[in-house]
Order: structure tokens, then C-alpha cells, then sequence
């Protein structure tokens, strides 16, 4: 496997020297996600496998292009999982393009974000160098943290090749639920629950109805379950996985698609078109044609910002525009870490 | 630079007259932090209460060339805040107040200088608390907190101070304000609140600090189990957790610590036994009943030569109190002792702490050790006495060798206290140069003058190439050889 980080180093080099971007590439589940860039692909899926697992340790660590169903495979078999549920988006998604895109599922509110999860990755910075930060341990301040950097950073900070995630076990039980309410009532409902300990694990409003999940010991789920009423769900699971994957209806009739991040409490929003909430009202998904200065408008005086998740024609930004100290900190990190503006050049902002 | 006094007059500008300490008298309480065998005066303490002194206090530094640093309640185990002799120490003592609680969205907006313990208080009659509890909580304030990532014994389940917080507001160096992070659940860009927590001081001074508040569980009960050896205390928390359990805390302490902490407090310890662990569960009186019987059956399993379960709220506490008194009852047995604070794979556990015995007596130093086994920080305490010569310095070299050690077991040489001043050669052990560069670089991104905290976490490239030679001792912390007033 030595070989492959050796060859991917080398192609930064040159790229480097001839001042050529890559784009760095898994599956591709995600390329719809930030902003379009050019440059050769760099397909990270040769250097792919689980390297070490320990169930008694909680921690896993594989090689960034090892797919996503391979990873969650080999710790259902050990009765774990990772508890920030990432949507795939894509059948061949890969540890890789998931901490990089830094995207959570529906247990995000409860259980923590990827960054939360991740302990340690080892990746090559711009000049091709083999680095290492965090470790394979739950607790690590040796330094500062470049591993939850690197969550999210679309790549753009260097090319990750392994990452170490905390994992956690099944739940021993799960029971979803439904309840009919308007939407500020299941606002409502949704972060009075979460100040009790009710054992949610994941909620989401949609169409007059609010579906919540508990998981947890078989008494804490039975016991939230009488306090809650409602109506039993079946076949949830398949519902839980269709909201994560965008599968769902709602998903799928989205031709432009908004990711409005909010205070759990802010208010309905009055923009127009559809919505889908989340995670205790803190993600709503609305899919409107609402220009995009009126959706960032509308979402700052919440005390939020608005990510054009979807859309059929590219956009300049995607991403909510950057406060102008935290803009500079942004482009002197990536000028630090790709000292020759080859990663992913743009993919996240045009200024960097 | 300016001469001392042109800085005090351009100080007073900024701040009340009683807000610049400069006689020595006045300066004494602040030379060290909880490290206390590093002090050094600073050149002047500055104590603002608004965030624009803040502003204004920075921006006279950099304009000046003063190294700054900041400083919470100064319970820090590693030197981060320990001053610089030509700098000024900026306390953030009097930024103590909660400005607000939401019960309703569980958040609380906090100024940097409240103490850890009074953020659960305030939310204790809404049902919430604050989770990360290190055990300083009742003095050691939430910026501090955040500049060091603080853990506690409870966050294998809770996290740390970064999986419980949701916005910082800092001023850099250069007098610009950055919000990291929101009251959503994310923020645009890069991670940089993630990247902020644990900075340890050096990349921004933190102005007020949003955390996460939790439910507080309706119970809480903890299952006490003694062993013969280290090695079956170390495999019965292997096997709680590979039996789907995460316990709200899971702590083992070894022989002397257990000594130390009956000898003190009388908490019902065993006094027969190499190890015991202490084992929470925590949530609804069902859930708790049957977490506290799965748990039982495995500890018996796993050869517990006794086991005691907590039997209500006062008993739980005093189980609880010798482990949380482990560092004052060690100090007891010594003049003064040496915490350390290294992270292993927990599998590692009996081989570590076998070769801690041998350094221990290779040394001629008692080690006594006390372990968040759920998350595999280990806190081995070396008992030395400060007045005999040279015992000081063997414990520090006895440090460094465990801290290398963890390195070497996959580990870190840091769980939760950070690197400040104490560990700033180890970082050599545990990083290799091109890994440090980065990390210089990110402090450039954020503070390009280099003035904030200079000296700390990050090893000097002439620091490593002096490794296993160099000794840090008290007054020749870095910096020594520039200019002073």
C-alpha cells in the first residue's frame, strides 16, 4: 500500500511543479455538493481497506477510499456503528469523501457530527508530504486540532489517506413514532423533548407529520415510549434511510435544494416552497426558488446560515459567504497547507 | 519595544487604574498557573471586563510588540498560562458573568470567566446541565475549558469540551473579532471552532462562549469492583464495553492511589485490592437497573474479588469522592508530586503500567496511578520531594520517559491537560518536524505577529534537534535570551 501513497505524492509534486489543480475524487457520490473545479482526477479508491479495528477500543481506522458499506459492514458484524449516520449518496461512497464533505444523517442532533467522530487521519498536505495528526486514542490535545479541520474542508486542505473514527455501539432497541402536529407545534414539541431525557435519536417534520426515533436500552425506549404516545412506525428503517439518502418524496420532487442551518428554536420560516426539518428543527431542507440573497437574508436574522445544497445550475456560492477576518484565517490556512493552490481549487469558495 | 512604565501609562489609557497591576506584590498571584513548578513574573497584569479593552489591550500589543497572555482561573496542569517576563498576562477574571440561559433551545451564552461548575449550577432548575466536568470544575472557568479542550470522567459518553460547545467569540493578535462556530449546529467554511478548541491560548483571546446544555439524568449509579490484578480490572472494562455498554464514567485506580484516597477521605475502598474500578451508569431508574445488572454479571465474570453498588445519592458521591480527591490524597503521601496526563490504546494498559514500575524504580520515585480506563487517559502521579536536590528533575525525566512511552503504544502524550510549557518536548516524541511546521502555520494564520502565548505547545525546530538532552528548567523557559525592561 506504500506504493500508492508514493504515487500519489509524486502526481502532487508534479502537480505542483506544473502549477496543474487536482481534483480529488472517491466515487464521485458527492461531486454535486460545493462548488464545480477543475483539474485531473486524483482517484483515491486504490488505496482502500480497514486497517484496524478494535470493538473493545471503540475506534476504527481504514484507508479514505475504503467504500462506506464495507466500513459499516464490519462493525454491524460486531453490533457498532457510526453514530453520526453519514448519508452515502451514491452506492460506492468512500470514508474519504464522507469526512471530507463532513456531511451527518439524521442521529446528528443526539449522537454528534463526523467531526465529533474523528480522531486522527494521516493525508498528504500540498508538497506531497505524509503527515499525521490526532491519533487512534478518545482523547488527544497534542496540538491543535487538524484532524477536525480537515472534516469538512472538501479536500481543499490536502488529500486525506486514512482516518481513525470513535464508534459506538447499536442501540439494543429502536422504535419510531408519529405524531400529527402543524409545524411550530412539532418545532415545539421537538426541543421540549430534547431537554428531557426521552431517548431521541432523530426527528424530522414533514407534510403536517413529525416522525421521532428513540433508540437506547430496551427499558429507556419502552418507558419514553408510554411518556410520548403517538403512533407506532413501521418499516422505519427504510423511512430513516430514505430521509438520510434524500430518497424520500420530498427529496426527490426537489429541483432546487436549500440546507438552512438554524437555532433548534428560530421560528418558521415564511419563505417560499417546501420544507423538510431535522434534527430538532436545527436542519431544514426547503426547496424553493427563493433567490439566494433572500434565503441567506431570511436565515442570518435567525441566526443561521443557508447552503444551496441541489441545484441545477451551478452557482458561485453554494456556501454562505464568509465574515471578512474568517474569510483571511481561510485563505492563509490553505495557503499554508497547499502552498501551490492545487487541491480542489475553489470548491468551497472562489477565493480559495 | 516601549519601556515598562510608557506601557503602563498607555494601559491606563485602556483600563481603570486598579485594572494594570505592576508592583511585584500584586503580580505574585499570577506567576504560575497550576503547574506551579514553572513561575515567572509578568511584566504587568492587565484585568479589562469589557471586549473592547480586550480589542484595545491587543491592538496596543501588537502595535507594540508585547507578548500576551491570556489567563482564566489559572488551574491549567501543563503552563499554558504561565506568564512571560516581557509580556503582559490578560486575565479574563472579571468576565464572570452568565449573560443567558435557554432552557427551551439548551444553550447557554456564558462570558469566559465563569467557572465550569456554575454553568450546571444556573441550569440545575430547568433540569440541564453542562456535561464536561474535569475535576477542577468547582474553579476552573469555561474559556479555560475551551483553550485546553477539558475532559472530565464522564466524557466517554458526554465528550469533551469540543463535542459540547456551539460558539466561541475571540479577538486575534490583530484586534479582529471572529465568531466560530453558531447557535445552529454548524457553520460555513472550515471547522475552525473545532480547530480553535484546545489552541491552548495561542490563536485568539476568548470573549464569551456558547455551550450545549443536556438533560440531566433522572439517575445515577455506580458499581464499585476490586481485583487482584491490574491486567483483570483492565480486561473487565474491555469486555463492559464490547457487551454494547457505555458507562456514564468507568475509572480505575491502583493500589497507592486507593490507599491514598481511604487514607483521606474514607470512601469504603478496599484496601486488599491491585485495582478497582468504579463504574456509572446513568439515565432512567429502568435503564439504569438494567445497565447496573449487566454490568455486575460482568465485572463477577471478569474475577472481581468484591463488588459494591452504590445504594442512593450520598453513597454514589462518597464512592465518587475519593476518586475525584485522588491528586490532593496522593499529595498527602509526598511533598509535592508530578501529574501526568498520557493516552493509551487501552489494550496497552498492563504493559504501560508495568514499565511505569520499572521506571519507577529505575528512578527510586513512588508512581501512583489513577486511569478514565473508559477512554484510556492514563494519570500517573510521581511522588517527589521538591526540597531534595535533584528529585525534581528526576520526576520530570521520569515523566518524559511515560509520556514517550505512551507515544510509543499508539497513545498521546496529552488526554486532556494539554502541552502548554511541561510538554513541549515530548511534542518532538510524538510529531515529526514537517507535522510541527503545520502546525506553527496555523498559529501564523491566525496571530502572523507571533505574540500570542509565544513559547508554548509548539517546539522551537533548535528545542527538537536538543531532545533527549535539553531540560527545561524554571527561568529558562523560552524566550530568556530576549530583550527586557
Amino acid at each position: 500500500m506504500q506504493h500508492i501513497i508514493e504515487q500519489f505524492s509524486q502526481a502532487i509534486r508534479e502537480a505542483g511543479d506544473a502549477g496543474s489543480p487536482l481534483r480529488i475524487q472517491g466515487s464521485g457520490s458527492k461531486a454535486f455538493y460545493g462548488r464545480s473545479t477543475q483539474g485531473s482526477v486524483l482517484d483515491v479508491r486504490p488505496y482502500s481497506g480497514i486497517i484496524s479495528y478494535e470493538p473493545t477500543e471503540l475506534v476504527l481506522t481504514a484507508r479514505a477510499g475504503t467504500p462506506l458499506v464495507e466500513i459499516e459492514a464490519a462493525l454491524a458484524e460486531k453490533r457498532q456503528m457510526l453514530p453520526f449516520e453519514p448519508p452515502h449518496f451514491g452506492s460506492g461512497a468512500t470514508l474519504g469523501g464522507c469526512i471530507a464533505a463532513g456531511l451527518s444523517g439524521p442521529r446528528r442532533a443526539y449522537a454528534g457530527s463526523a467531526r465529533d467522530f474523528v480522531l486522527g487521519v494521516r493525508m498528504l498536505d500540498g508538497s506531497g508530504e505524509d503527515l499525521r495528526f490526532g491519533g487512534q486514542v478518545m482523547k488527544n490535545v497534542a496540538g491543535y486540532d487538524i484532524s477536525r479541520l480537515m472534516t469538512g474542508s472538501l479536500g481543499t486542505l490536502g488529500l486525506l489517506l486514512e482516518v481513525s473514527m470513535k464508534v459506538l455501539p447499536v442501540p439494543a432497541q429502536e422504535l419510531t413514532l408519529r405524531f400529527k402536529l402543524s409545524e411550530s407545534e412539532a418545532l415545539d414539541k421537538m426541543n421540549q423533548w430534547a431537554a428531557r431525557p426521552l431517548s431521541l435519536s432523530a426527528t424530522c417534520y414533514h407534510a403536517d407529520a413529525l416522525t421521532v426515533r428513540l433508540s437506547g436500552a430496551v427499558a429507556a425506549v419502552n418507558s419514553a415510549r408510554q411518556k410520548l404516545g403517538g403512533d407506532e412506525v413501521k418499516d422505519a428503517d427504510i423511512f430513516w434511510r430514505n430521509v438520510r439518502e434524500q430518497q424520500h418524496e420530498f427529496f426527490k420532487a426537489a429541483k432546487t435544494l436549500w440546507r438552512l442551518s438554524l437555532p433548534s428554536t428560530a421560528a418558521c420560516i415564511t419563505l417560499p416552497g417546501q420544507q423538510l426539518i431535522e434534527w430538532g428543527g436545527a436542519q431544514r431542507w426547503l426547496a424553493s426558488d427563493a433567490s439566494a440573497d433572500t434565503a441567506r437574508q431570511a436565515v442570518t436574522k435567525l441566526g443561521g446560515h443557508a447552503t444551496l445544497f441541489r441545484s441545477a445550475t451551478p452557482v458561485d456560492h453554494p456556501f454562505q459567504p464568509l465574515a471578512v477576518p474568517l474569510l483571511e484565517i481561510h485563505k492563509r490556512l490553505k495557503q499554508r497547507f497547499d502552498p501551490h493552490q492545487i487541491f480542489n481549487p475553489g470548491r468551497m469558495y472562489p477565493e480559495f | 519595544m516601549m519601556k515598562k512604565q510608557d506601557l503602563i501609562k498607555q494601559l491606563r489609557k485602556i483600563l481603570a487604574a486598579d485594572a494594570v497591576l505592576h508592583e511585584q506584590e500584586d503580580l505574585k498571584p499570577f506567576e504560575c498557573d497550576g503547574l506551579s513548578a514553572y513561575r515567572e513574573l509578568p511584566l504587568v497584569v492587565v484585568l479589562p471586563e469589557t471586549e473592547q479593552q480586550v480589542r484595545d489591550i491587543l491592538l496596543l500589543c501588537r502595535r507594540e510588540h508585547v507578548p500576551v497572555v491570556a489567563r482564566g482561573a489559572g488551574t491549567g496542569l501543563s503552563g499554558g498560562a504561565l506568564p512571560l517576563a516581557d509580556g503582559v498576562l490578560l486575565s479574563l477574571s472579571k468576565f464572570k458573568r452568565i449573560l443567558s440561559l435557554d432552557p427551551v433551545a439548551r444553550i447557554a451564552r456564558v462570558q469566559p470567566g465563569v467557572r465550569n461548575l456554575a454553568i450546571s449550577e444556573a441550569a440545575a432548575p430547568h433540569g440541564l446541565y453542562y456535561a464536561p466536568d474535569p475535576s477542577s470544575q468547582i474553579a476552573c472557568s469555561i474559556g479555560g475549558n475551551v483553550a485546553e479542550n477539558a475532559g472530565g470522567v464522564h466524557c466517554l459518553k458526554y465528550g469533551l469540551t469540543v463535542h459540547n460547545l456551539l460558539k466561541v467569540r475571540a479577538y486575534t493578535m490583530d484586534g479582529e473579532l471572529l465568531e466560530l462556530g453558531s447557535e445552529a449546529l454548524d457553520a460555513a467554511g472550515y471547522d475552525l471552532l473545532a480547530l480553535f478548541t484546545g489552541s491552548e491560548g495561542m490563536l485568539g483571546v476568548i470573549t464569551e462562549v456558547t455551550v450545549k446544555l443536556l438533560p440531566k439524568p433522572e439517575l445515577a449509579q455506580v458499581v464499585m469492583a476490586a481485583f487482584a490484578t491490574v491486567a483483570e480490572a483492565g480486561n473487565a472494562v474491555g469486555e463492559i464495553i464490547a457487551a454494547g455498554i457505555i458507562p456514564a464514567g468507568l475509572e480505575m485506580m491502583d493500589r497507592l492511589s486507593i490507599k491514598a484516597a481511604e487514607d483521606f477521605v474514607h470512601a469504603g475502598y478496599p484496601l486488599d485490592a491491585e485495582a478497582i474500578l468504579l463504574c456509572e451508569s446513568d439515565g432512567t431508574p429502568e435503564e439504569v437497573a438494567e445497565e447496573v445488572a449487566k454490568m455486575q454479571a460482568i465485572l463477577s465474570r471478569c474475577g472481581a474479588i468484591s463488588l459494591r453498588t452504590s445504594t442512593g445519592e450520598p453513597d454514589r458521591l462518597r464512592m465518587w469522592a475519593g476518586r475525584k480527591a485522588a491528586f490532593p490524597a496522593v499529595g498527602r503521601l509526598s511533598p509535592d508530586y508530578y501529574c501526568m496526563d498520557g493516552t493509551i490504546p487501552r489494550r496497552e494498559l498492563t504493559r504501560v503500567l508495568h514499565s511505569i514500575e520499572e521506571f519507577s524504580k529505575e528512578y527510586g520515585l513512588r508512581v501512583a496511578n489513577v486511569f478514565h480506563a473508559g477512554d484510556g487517559n492514563l494519570h500517573p502521579l510521581i511522588l517527589y520531594d521538591a526540597n531534595q536536590p535533584g528529585e525534581f528533575h528526576r520526576a520530570e525525566e521520569l515523566g518524559g520517559k511515560i509520556l514517550e512511552l505512551c507515544v510509543a503504544v499508539g497513545g498521546t502524550i496529552t488526554g486532556e491537560h494539554g502541552v502548554g510549557i511541561e510538554k513541549i518536548n515530548q511534542m518532538c516524541a510524538q510529531f515529526k518536524e514537517t507535522e510541527l511546521q503545520r502546525f506553527r502555520e496555523v498559529k501564523e494564520a491566525f496571530d502572523p505577529s507571533g505574540l500570542l502565548n509565544p513559547g508554548k505547545v509548539i517546539p522551537t525546530l533548535h528545542r527538537c534537534a536538543e531532545h533527549g538532552r535539553m531540560h527545561v528548567h524554571h527561568g529558562q523557559v523560552p524566550f530568556s535570551e530576549l530583550p527586557r525592561f
